[in-house]
Order: C-alpha cells, then sequence, then structure tokens
C-alpha cells in the first residue's frame, strides 16, 4: 500500500497551479488528499503527478453574504462548519457537514475536493445539487461557472475538463419560510451513508407548502434530486411524499445495504426529513 | 504478601510510553533495513504456470526477487502442522511461497527485495504470474457439498471430524418430554489487531547469528521455527518482541512464511531485512475466525432442564489447517459453559475452504459454543413459556459441586473439569446489575413512546491459563532494582504493570524498583506464548514462584549479615529488617551485592558492603554447592490443568421500527477470574473484549464472493466498530479464587468476547419477537427478516 512514483508541484497561486497542471496532463489536483491519497497506496490511481495546492492562499477562502455561501478550493470542512456566518445564511451546509466521515478528516478535507471527488455516497454534492448551487472552474482560458445539474456525470466523475481547476463553490442562501433538514444511515458513526437526503421545503405567506425538494445520496450514479411539492401537495402529505420517492428510486445493492432495504431506508429518512424541513421553515416563518 | 500492591487497581506503567509515541513497534526499528514485499495470488485456486520476473528487474533499487524454486532445503519445505491431532486425519499446511499451486487469495508467490517498501511495491506490480485458474471452494455449504476439492487429495474437503461425547445423547432426546431442532450460524470475522504482521531479521556474519524481532505472541517458537529452517542452533538465533500492536490471536501463529523467509533472506544476503505487513495485506494474507454452521437437537423436561443435547457442527477451516483443530475442541467443549445438562454429544466437521486460514481469534471459538448454547436456552425458554433466566438457573452448576467434571477432553489433553466458581451469584449479580426483574415496566414505558427496546442475557465458562508451562526470572541487581522476566510477550495487555505487582508483593519492594522484560528470547529462553487468556496465570505464578526462591535466599543471606535467624526477617520497601526492629536492617541492594563473593568495588553499594562480615569459612568454597553467586531466581509453573474463569453479560437493546437499526442502549458484565491482581487491568480486558464482541455481533464479516475475492479487505469495509458504536460497559466482579494455583487467580484476556452475540442475539430477538439465529445482525438483515417473517410465522418467538 505505497503509492507508485509520481510528479510534485507545489504552486503558490492559482496561476502557477493551473501552469503545473497544463505542464502535467493527467495531473490530478491535491487539496486536503482524503480521497485521493487512500486511491494511490492502494495503487487504484497513478497520475503522473500530483498538483499540490495547499500553498495556494487565495483558494483558502469562505465568503457569506445575502446570496450565499461561496467556499474556496482550499476551505476545509471544518472551518465552513463552524463558520457561524456561513449557517446562518445556509443552515444546510452544516447540518450536512456534520455527517462527513469523522473530525479528524473533517479538519483536512476540502468542500470543494468531496464535489470535484463527485462520489455519489457523499453529502455535499447532494447539497450542492439540492440547493441549486455552482462550482467556478477555472483554466488557462478563463473561468465558468458550472451549475449543480451539470457538474455531476457519473460516479467519481464531473465535469471539469483537462487542465481546469474547481476554485470555488457557491451554495445559495436559504430564501425565508424556507426550512432545511438532513438525515443519512450509515453502518457507523462517520461511514458513507448507506442512503442519505437532503430535504429543502419552503411555505408561503399562508404557512402552506409552496415547494419540496429533496437531494439523494448513496442511491444513485450522480446525486438526485426530487421535486416532491406535488406529492406532498400544500398540507405537506409527508408520506405520501415518501411513497413517491420509494416508487421513484431505483437503488443498487452492496455488501452494506439489498436494494430493497436501500429503497426502504431511502422513504424512511426521506420522511423524517421533510418532516423536520417543514418544521423548520415554520420555525423560521414565524420568527 | 503483606504488601496492598495486589489487587490493586495501579495504573498502567507501559501507558505513558505507548500513548506519547515512545512505544517501539516493528516498523519504527530498522530503519536503514532492505524492505521486501509480496506477489500475491489474486486468485483463490489457481495452477502456477509460470512467473516472469524480468518487468522488474530494471527497477533502480531492486536487490533480489524469490520464488519457490529459489528455496533450499527446508526453507522450502511445507510449514509445519503445529498441533496435530489424531482426528486431523488431512491436515495440511501451505509453502512459505507458493510451489505449484495457490489455494487462497493473498497466498504469497513472490518476495521482491529493494531498496525501500515503494520500490518493492513498484517491482512486484511488474512481476508477471501466468496462473491457470481453478474452481473455488467457498463458503461452508459448498465445502460440505464437496463437488469441488480444495486439496486433490482431501476427499469432501475434510480436514478433520472431532466427537466430544458424554451419555447417550440420542437416546437422552428421544425420551424427552420436549424437543427442539434448529439451525445456528455465524460469520467470519478476524483479530485485526491495528498493528499488522512484521519481521525484521540481521545477521551478523562474525558472530554467525541472527536476530530477529517479530510482531509475535511466541517469540521462544519462532526463534525454534528459524532454527530448525535455517540449520542454526537455536543459540545463534535471537528473537525479540518488541512492543506488539495488538494480537488477539493471529500473531500465535508461527512461522508464518514471512517468518521463515525474511530471516533466511537477511542472512543470504548479508543485509538488514524487513517487512512489515500492510492492512490489505492482514486481511488476506494472515488469519481468519468464527465461520461455522451449527445443527442443534435438544431434550428437555418442563422446567427446562436439558436432558440430551446433540450438536452437529460445520466449521469453516480456511486453505490450511496450521493451527490444528484447537477451535473445534474449544468450541465443543466450551459450549456447555456454566450448565450441567444430561447427555451431550457434538460431532464438529473441519472443512477447507479456498479462503485465508483459520486460527484462533480472541475467543477462539468459545463465543460460536457460546451462542449455541445460549440461543437454546432461550428456546427452550420460550418454548416452555418460562423466564429466561429462570431456565438458566435450572441448568447451572451449583457452587457445591467444584471440583465439576464435565466428562470431555479440553484443548491441553487434560479432562474438562472445573476448578471453582459460582454460577448462581453470577446470575444473580448480573440480573441486579442490569434490572432483569424490572425490565417489563422499561419495555412498557418505551413502547408507549413508540420505542421498541428487548433485554438479553448469556453466561458463559472460560479455560483460562493452558500449560503446559510458563517461567519466569527474578534478579536484584546491586542498585537494588529488581529485574523480571518471562519468555511469553506482551501486546498491549499491561504485563509490565500486572508482572510488576506480583513481584513487588512477593519481594516486599516499590513497585517503582520492578522492570518487566517480556518475549525477549536473549533473558527467557523457555516459553510457551501469551493466548488462550493465560498469561496471568502462567508468567503470574511462575514469576510469584521466582520471587519466593529469591526472597528465601535474601533472607538467609541478610539473616547472616544481620545474625538473626531468617525466619524473623521480613522486607519492607526494598529492606530487610527483624520484624518489628526498623534499626536491625540491610537494603536488598546490599545484600545483592553480598550474595557474590566477588566484590569489586564499582559501585558505591559495594564499596558500603564491607561493613557486614559475611563470608564462608576459609576451610570451604566461596560458593556453596549447589549455591549460585548473585541475588536471583528462576523458577516455572506448569499446571495439572486449565483455571476456568465465568461471567455472565446483560445488555438493554433498542430496535429502530422503520428503519431496523439496532443500538446497545445498556451493557452490563459481571466477571469472575478468581483473585484480581489489577482490577483496573482486567476491566480494560473487559472492555476490549466487549468491544470485539460487538463487532462480531452487529458489524463485521468477511465477504467473499463466489470466486473467493475478498470484497471488503479494508477498513472502509470491513465494519470493526469504532468507539462510537461501543456502549457504556457497567461491570461488577466476583471473586471465586483458584485452587490450582498460589496466586489463586484465573485468566481474563478473552472474557469480554465470548457471550456478547449471544448476548445481543437473546436482546434482539427480545425486542422483536423474531428469531435470530445468525450473526452478525445487521440493519438489513433485521429488515429482511422482519420481511420473511410476515409471510413466515415459524420465525416468530411467540
Amino acid at each position: 500500500m505505497k503509492p507508485p512514483p509520481f510528479g510534485y508541484a507545489a504552486p503558490r497561486t492559482l496561476d502557477e497551479a493551473l501552469a503545473a497542471l497544463a505542464a502535467a496532463p493527467g495531473g490530478k489536483v491535491l487539496a486536503g488528499g482524503q480521497s485521493l491519497i487512500p486511491l494511490l497506496s492502494m495503487r487504484l490511481a497513478a497520475p503522473p503527478a500530483l498538483i499540490d495546492i495547499n500553498r495556494a492562499a487565495e483558494l483558502d477562502t469562505l465568503r457569506t453574504g445575502d446570496g450565499g455561501v461561496r467556499v474556496g478550493a482550499l476551505a476545509r470542512h471544518a472551518r465552513v462548519e463552524r463558520s457561524a456566518e456561513a449557517a446562518a445564511v445556509q443552515p444546510l451546509l452544516r447540518r450536512a457537514l456534520r455527517h462527513v466521515a469523522h473530525p479528524a478528516i473533517r479538519n483536512r478535507g476540502t468542500v470543494v475536493g468531496s464535489l470535484a471527488h463527485a462520489d455519489p455516497a457523499a453529502e455535499l454534492p447532494a447539497v450542492l445539487a439540492v440547493l441549486g448551487g455552482t462550482v467556478e472552474a477555472a483554466s488557462p482560458e478563463g473561468r465558468r461557472t458550472i451549475p449543480a445539474d451539470d457538474f455531476f456525470r457519473g460516479p467519481l466523475e464531473c465535469a471539469l475538463g483537462p487542465g481546469e481547476i474547481a476554485v470555488s463553490a457557491f451554495f445559495p442562501a436559504a430564501p425565508p419560510r424556507t426550512g432545511s433538514a438532513f438525515a443519512e444511515s450509515a453502518r457507523r458513526h462517520g461511514d458513507y451513508a448507506l442512503t442519505g437526503v437532503a430535504a429543502v421545503v419552503t411555505l408561503g405567506e399562508d404557512l402552506r407548502v409552496t415547494a419540496a425538494r429533496t437531494g439523494h445520496l448513496g442511491i444513485a450514479a450522480t446525486p438526485l434530486v426530487l421535486d416532491l411539492t406535488a406529492a406532498a401537495g400544500s398540507a405537506g402529505d409527508w408520506p405520501a411524499a415518501a411513497a413517491h420517492v420509494r416508487a421513484r428510486i431505483d437503488p443498487d445493492a452492496d455488501i452494506h445495504a439489498s436494494a430493497d432495504y436501500r429503497r426502504h431506508l431511502t422513504g424512511v429518512l426521506t420522511e423524517r426529513a421533510l418532516r423536520a424541513a417543514a418544521a423548520d421553515a415554520l420555525r423560521r416563518a414565524r420568527d | 504478601m503483606g504488601t496492598r500492591v495486589f489487587g490493586e487497581p495501579v495504573q498502567r506503567r507501559e501507558d505513558a510510553r505507548l500513548v506519547t509515541g515512545q512505544g517501539r513497534f516493528l516498523d519504527d526499528l530498522g530503519q536503514n533495513a532492505l524492505a521486501a514485499a509480496f506477489v500475491r495470488s489474486p486468485h483463490a485456486h489457481a495452477r502456477i504456470l509460470d512467473i516472469d520476473v524480468s518487468g522488474a528487474l530494471d527497477i533502480d533499487g531492486l536487490v533480489a526477487v524469490y520464488t519457490w524454486e529459489d528455496l533450499p532445503g527446508r526453507v522450502g519445505e511445507p510449514l509445519p502442522l503445529l498441533i496435530p491431532h489424531p482426528t486431523l486425519t488431512h491436515g495440511r499446511t501451505g509453502y512459505p511461497l507458493a510451489r505449484d499451486t495457490v489455494r487462497h487469495v493473498g497466498e504469497p508467490v513472490a518476495m521482491v527485495v529493494a531498496r525501500d517498501r515503494y520500490l518493492a511495491e513498484d517491482a512486484a506490480e511488474r512481476i508477471r504470474v501466468d496462473y491457470e485458474p481453478l474452481p473455488a471452494v467457498v463458503g461452508i455449504e459448498n465445502a460440505a457439498r464437496a463437488d469441488r476439492l480444495v486439496h486433490d487429495d482431501v476427499p469432501g474437503n475434510v480436514a478433520a471430524v472431532l466427537r466430544q461425547e458424554n451419555g447417550d445423547a440420542a437416546a437422552a432426546i428421544a425420551a424427552a418430554p420436549h424437543v427442539l431442532e434448529f439451525r445456528l450460524a455465524i460469520e467470519r470475522s478476524a483479530s485485526m489487531p491495528l498493528e499488522g504482521r512484521g519481521v525484521y531479521a540481521r545477521w551478523d556474519a562474525d558472530d554467525g547469528s541472527l536476530r530477529v524481532y517479530s510482531s509475535t505472541q511466541a517469540s521462544t517458537s519462532v526463534r525454534a521455527a528459524i532454527a530448525a529452517r535455517l540449520g542454526l542452533p537455536n543459540g545463534k538465533v535471537e528473537v525479540v518482541a518488541p512492543d506488539v500492536g495488538g494480537g488477539f490471536g493471529v500473531k500465535i501463529v508461527h512461522p508464518w512464511p514471512e517468518e521463515v523467509l525474511v530471516p533466511w533472506a537477511a542472512r543470504l544476503l548479508d543485509r538488514e531485512l524487513k517487512w512489515t505487513e500492510d492492512r490489505r495485506e492482514h486481511f488476506v494474507a494472515a488469519a481468519h475466525e468464527r465461520g461455522q454452521l451449527q445443527d442443534v437437537r435438544v431434550g428437555f423436561d418442563d422446567a427446562g432442564r436439558i436432558l440430551g443435547l446433540d450438536v452437529r457442527i460445520l466449521h469453516d477451516h480456511g486453505a490450511y489447517t496450521p493451527y490444528g483443530i484447537i477451535i473445534p475442541i474449544v468450541t465443543s467443549t466450551q459450549l456447555l459453559g456454566p450448565y450441567k445438562i444430561g447427555a451431550y454429544r457434538a460431532e464438529v466437521t473441519s472443512l477447507y475452504t479456498n479462503t485465508v486460514i483459520v486460527t484462533p481469534y480472541r475467543g477462539a471459538g468459545r463465543p460460536q459454543g457460546v451462542f449455541c448454547m445460549e440461543r437454546t436456552m432461550d428456546r427452550v425458554a420460550r418454548h416452555l413459556g418460562l423466564d429466561r433466566a429462570g431456565v438458566r438457573a435450572a441448568n447451572l452448576i451449583q457452587p457445591d459441586e467444584f471440583p465439576y467434571d464435565q466428562g470431555l477432553t479440553f484443548q491441553d489433553g487434560r479432562p474438562l473439569i472445573y476448578d471453582s466458581g459460582d454460577y448462581p451469584e453470577l446470575l444473580r449479580k448480573a440480573r441486579d446489575l442490569i434490572g432483569w426483574d424490572g425490565f417489563e415496566a422499561e419495555r412498557a414505558a418505551a413502547a408507549s413512546d413508540g420505542r421498541r427496546i428487548g433485554i438479553g442475557l448469556g453466561i458463559y465458562v472460560e479455560g483460562t491459563g493452558v500449560g503446559p508451562y510458563e517461567g519466569g526470572h527474578v534478579e536484584i541487581d546491586t542498585a537494588g532494582r529488581v529485574h523480571v522476566s518471562t519468555g511469553l510477550t506482551s501486546q498491549g495487555q499491561g504485563h509490565e504493570t500486572a508482572f510488576a505487582q506480583i513481584a513487588a508483593a512477593e519481594l516486599g519492594v516499590p513497585l517503582g524498583d520492578v522492570r518487566v522484560t517480556t518475549g525477549d528470547t536473549r533473558r527467557f529462553g523457555y516459553a510457551v506464548g501469551t493466548f488462550a487468556s493465560r498469561a496471568a496465570v502462567m508468567s503470574g505464578n511462575a514469576i510469584a514462584l521466582a520471587c519466593r526462591k529469591v526472597r528465601a535466599k535474601a533472607l538467609r543471606i541478610a539473616g547472616e549479615a544481620l545474625e538473626a535467624d531468617p525466619s524473623d526477617l521480613e522486607i519492607t520497601d526494598g529492606v530487610v529488617h527483624v520484624r518489628g526492629d526498623a534499626t536491625s536492617a540491610v537494603p536488598l541492594r546490599t545484600v545483592a551485592v553480598l550474595s557474590n563473593p566477588l566484590r569489586y568495588a564499582f559501585d558505591e553499594e559495594a564499596a558500603a558492603a564491607t561493613q557486614f562480615a559475611v563470608g564462608r569459612p576459609s576451610e570451604e568454597a566461596p560458593v556453596a554447592p549447589g549455591d549460585e553467586p548473585g541475588l536471583e531466581g528462576r523458577d516455572y509453573y506448569s499446571p495439572v490443568r486449565s483455571t476456568f474463569a465465568a461471567g455472565a453479560h446483560a445488555a438493554i437493546v433498542e430496535v429502530d421500527p422503520e428503519t431496523a437499526e439496532i443500538t446497545i442502549l445498556r451493557y452490563g458484565v459481571v466477571h469472575d477470574c478468581g483473585r484480581l491482581i489489577n482490577p483496573m487491568v482486567v476491566e480494560g480486558q473487559i472492555h476490549g473484549g466487549v468491544a470485539q464482541g460487538v463487532g462480531g455481533a452487529l458489524y463485521e464479516r468477511m465477504v467473499y464472493d463466489a470466486s473467493g475475492q475478498l470484497l471488503n479487505a479494508s477498513f472502509m469495509d470491513f465494519l470493526m466498530p469504532y468507539a462510537t458504536e461501543i456502549p457504556k460497559i457497567e461491570t461488577d466482579h466476583l471473586e471465586t479464587p483458584s485452587p490450582l494455583n498460589p496466586l489463586g487467580i484465573k485468566g481474563a484476556g478473552e472474557a469480554g468476547v465470548i457471550p456478547v452475540s449471544a448476548v445481543i442475539a437473546s436482546a434482539v430477538e427480545d425486542a422483536e419477537g423474531l428469531r435470530v439465529d445468525a450473526m452478525p445482525l445487521s440493519p438489513d438483515a433485521l429488515y429482511t427478516l422482519r420481511r420473511r417473517a410476515e409471510h413466515d410465522p415459524a420465525l416468530r418467538t411467540e
């Protein structure tokens, strides 16, 4: 379990990083390394070079505003998790981050790295997807903004092109009278979830449900976003919404859970998360 | 034994070193050594057609590549079958490097030596092995069906059929008022120490000697094995077990292929050579345990007394049997636990499969046996509508029945005779601890909140401290320091503390003056090893006996110096003095000087000792016949048979009615290991054991696919529980001293793990009203059981 030989560059700026990546086609960007280093050690990946961006201070940013939370490529999970400002603007971020692995991993791993790794069982891709967030990518040709729907292409596959680096992710703020919740079930604390769900519920002025969406992890090749507004109805029939999800999904079996159990569990968690999100929305509406 | 240090919860002396990174584990040693890596079989069963190493040869830093063809003489012979048994009619072992056939994924095929481990792995990756895949035998039922064979010359895949019998079980069951029949299953798990195996060898060409460090549970036996294979005298091989990061059984197996190959290559190359096992290797190339299918027939009366029990067990032994059939023996004997049942018959069939070898893992067959017995008790109680604790009580051996002969033969080849115990009191304490009698109110209160909880219990007896012997050596030096050594090894159990407590108590010296060395053949050459919860019983008593020799000698010499009768002397805080007279005294460090007629005054103590006119008459030899210079003693402890510890565990669990997730709300342990040397160390052992037990009950299994690939060979997918999965463990002790040894102690190392699967199964079954017959139990498995029970009432307990 030792990595094969690889080249290594330690740029100090984004421009240097882009140049280094251009000079090493097939190179991988190293940020927190919480997924990449194990892949190297198990020789499941053998990139010709690692572009270590940890010295590029300009990427180590976390900005919050009315519009949302913008997380730079070097911001660690723990920093975002502990940011009161980020939690105030978009509470779902902290709720989901608490389920990401263990504190030691959250101290090192990065939010943007997790998105770029595009593991369908990871929490943050589902959060970005259900919130309709974006990823900003830089290349020597310039910058582009990629919507979450387009960003996640398949298991461990995202829309970043060769020579492109994800420099930040944007999580839109929670609108008024909107609540959220996150629920997942893992075999052990901190493991990848068997299934998980991020739920967002919006109420109207009359406190009736006007929108209900869920972002699911662990049950499809990419984060699955479902609009459950119609299924739940304006009164918020959460069992009906959960039944809709059960019927809609087609999860795989693996060594930890059968497809049947995963489907059942997804329904249970969806109902719980929607109920909690609706309660959160009501609380926020009354504040 | 006036000093209170024995029995006190003294803080572990090794911890300051171990928790501050000062431990010296195998991979901390030999920083300049060459590194070995192995090419291992990717197939569960295949013939090796060709090995082409040419692709690796241009790697800068490559030193050597070896295959079986390169191994001379005894180095290339099959590994030894350590523990033969008359019923092991078809014992088979592998070669250090596969000769022509591989029989499990992970079997070593070639060894690469390079400047460092990175390069060694680069080279290993480039070695091409041409295999002809053969059909693999995976799973106990497939092995028993024997459509395919693991070894061509082993019909039916049967390595051994072991029968244990006491009375006529078939007749007793036939005559019983009630009879039940059912099947139970337990999956594979593994010892999984956080430090894997590892070997580091240095050849001293000038001296013609070999020093080997191995992360082992048996350094003396590793030495004997290496000496024999390499054709060296024992005296030219030193084996040292450095700090070892856990063993739990897997490191008692020896010699591992790597323990032969690394020293052999180190000598051949005349270079230091080290191999450190990585986690993936440990999963596929070390050992597993536990996998069994059990078919039970039980006959009982209206009170739930067992009149006859017939158990047929299929035991998955993996690809080879280097450690014999210890696990089947232990399962079939320890299954009876604290109960006196009528007639008993057990038949264990050991089956080969194309999977990693199966050797003892903490508990060593007991968890399976206890699972079988305790599941049976619950079945009987449910069938009769009786209280589960009451049915157990009706079958317990009573305190006045010891020594109790179960009429079977134990793993040491001796009669299975329990030395002492008080099982009804264990059960009473466990019921009190968990609140057994008030539980129905608790259940009702939870149910009114929509919560589903259940309670379970399990009792076990554990044979501990098996022979044949251990030894201890104790020396007091001229600074007053007490050096204790014993041959068996330590893997974190707290031996440095417990053995020091014994020595301090026996000698009357401060604990801080005692230093303990274990597992180093340079210090003690004869030993058996650390397994079977035997270290405290065996080495503890040997050290006590050695201390008594030293003490007697110290009192004799001090008596001469003080002109006092030795029987009037005692030792307090390292000073020998006349009882009741602190002024007539001589420190042990001075006695140490006096014990040696050669008194070059190298230190102040030797100079000071001249005040004492001790010396032998001028017409006699300075060292009397039968005496020895120095204040030291050596003794051995060799018991007639094992001691039998026991315990009762009880748990309350909650199951989520929707998600089928299982949470342990409370876990209680009542434990009896005879006299306690250090209650804190014992509780630590129990905590670790229960944690491993929880792993086996709810999380851990080895997921082999039909082709023999292990699908979860990493800590990401092999679900060893984290601290977050382990409940707070509530403990209570009972002390029934063993009459078999001077200290009255019994072993405690494996206790915690033994009944956990049985207890959790009992509690989940109680919560759900569904029969739990297979462990581990995942939420998915429980969910599936619920679905099946909707259509199959036989799966319900009522």
